[in-house]
């Protein structure tokens, strides 16, 4: 058993928090994204319109079937070319979360939109509401109320997911903890602070978790 | 958008033979885990469940620590960490003598982590079986274990085939992870074809492909456990 020393984490403490601000950036910005083209999916999927409903339960189901990890390859390697230069790993990174996130996010929602009751939207109908007044002003913030445990437990694996940016050498948190692990050879102590750290801080989302759910029961 | 395709880079005998062993891995390392996955979550799912406090606290601190770190660390720590910090002999032998040490290191962190969120299914199934039915084991002068090997395990197991499905499709994704250890599975096999040959777009729709055929697959197999687990009149589709 090698010597353990943490006085390598406490050096080394800037260029993690970078890391760390890397990861929650993406996170956020992710989440935003993947809820809203979430929505807009799930709405495609319930409208009734069957070409609409198709292309997006397509869509959904396809991205729900490969790992994330091809994904983020995907489009390190089609976003660049597809728009003819390169706009760098973060914006490459970001499109492929919001996309593959946005799968996840839909079926939330579209159980989220299924729970409001029939007869809010026949009410919205009767008052003289177009369909995108009801579902802006009825179903969605009702939607959205109803599903807020669940999107955020959908952040906290989101934000887990974010160390997946590794396998394109994005600086995260998880990539700035393996290169500090190795060029100073340790690798035992950041490793296991990179767990602690995402532990306190997905833990710390899942008892928000917790008590927004006996909140909302109540 | 400029790009010159040629799947025929695809059925080369070098590439393709790549595509087949990055398949077999990945099916090789999911199946395993799954394994491991279902044996201790069920353990750990029952002991969350369990009347006696102590073991309650073991299996509640299994499922969050598991949980709330990503998975790609664990791998990182059962790889890089846990040879450092077993006594030496142990740490040489792993780091050593160890067959195919990515693979096992892949399938034991996979398996592990899987476990513990199979374990909140199999609790989340055990709570769902009404009380009316342990009180009426216990009624008729059950013990504790026999209330869950005749009542309540039998009950729950049928209960959660269906949340199963989705965990079992997530540990066929879930073990392109192992690729960030060294294990050449499906993404690390196109990843590798995509670098060689420049046909990035090929070689991951192959990927894509496969993946989309083992979800299929896993997913009619599962609807056929369903089928023949399914508790009539007791979780019927509009249940």
């Amino acid at each position: 058993m090698t010597d353990f020393d943490f006085n390598v984490i406490w050096s080394s403490l800037p260029f993690l928090w970078q890391g760390l601000q890397l990861s929650l950036l993406l996170t956020l910005l992710s989440i935003i994204g993947g809820i809203v083209l979430g929505t807009l999916l799930a709405l495609a999927r319930l409208s009734g319109i069957a070409p609409l409903a198709i292309v997006a339960a397509t869509y959904v189901n396809l991205i729900r079937s490969v790992p994330l990890i091809l994904v983020i390859f995907w489009f390190y390697f089609l976003v660049p070319l597809a728009l003819g230069r390169p706009i760098g790993g973060f914006y490459s990174a970001l499109i492929a979360f919001v996309l593959f996130e946005a799968a996840y996010y839909s079926e939330i929602m579209r159980a989220g939109i299924q729970s409001v009751k029939r007869g809010q939207v026949h009410a919205g109908q009767s008052t003289g509401l177009s369909y995108w007044q009801i579902q802006r002003y009825v179903v969605l913030p009702q939607a959205f109320r109803n599903m807020v445990p669940i999107l955020v437990t959908q952040g906290i694996i989101l934000f887990q997911d974010t160390s997946l940016v590794f396998v394109v050498s994005l600086r995260d948190f998880m990539t700035a903890s393996s290169i500090v692990a190795r060029t100073e050879g340790r690798l035992v102590e950041m490793y296991l602070f990179a767990a602690l750290v995402y532990f306190v801080i997905c833990f710390s989302g899942s008892m928000l978790v917790r008590s927004l759910k006996s909140r909302m029961a109540t | 958008m400029n790009y010159n395709w040629n799947w025929g880079v695809l059925f080369e005998e070098q590439y393709l033979n790549w595509l087949i062993s990055g398949f077999g891995w990945t099916i090789s390392v999911a199946l395993s885990a799954w394994c491991i996955a279902i044996v201790i979550g069920s353990l750990v799912g029952v002991g969350k469940t369990v009347p006696n406090k102590i073991v309650r606290g073991i299996c509640a601190t299994y499922v969050e620590i598991f949980r709330n770190v990503p998975l790609l660390v664990q791998m990182f720590i059962w790889y890089f960490a846990v040879p450092e910090m077993l006594p030496e002999d142990w740490g040489r032998w792993m780091k050593r003598d160890l067959p195919n040490p990515e693979f096992v290191t892949a399938v034991v962190a996979l398996g592990l982590y899987t476990a513990s969120r199979i374990a909140e299914q199999v609790r989340a199934g055990i709570e769902t079986v009404p009380p009316g039915l342990s009180a009426a084991a216990t009624a008729h002068g059950l013990s504790t274990a026999q209330t869950y090997r005749y009542v309540l395990l039998p009950i729950s197991f049928r209960i959660i085939v269906p949340p199963l499905t989705s965990e079992f499709l997530t540990v066929f994704k879930n073990s392109s992870l192992a690729l960030t250890i060294g294990l050449l599975e499906l993404t690390a096999q196109s990843q590798q074809i995509a670098e060689y040959t420049f046909q990035g777009f090929e070689a991951f729709t192959a990927a894509t492909v496969i993946y989309v055929c083992i979800a299929l697959v896993a997913t009619i197999l599962m609807q056929v456990l369903e089928k023949y687990t399914r508790i009539p009149g007791y979780v019927g589709k509009e249940a």
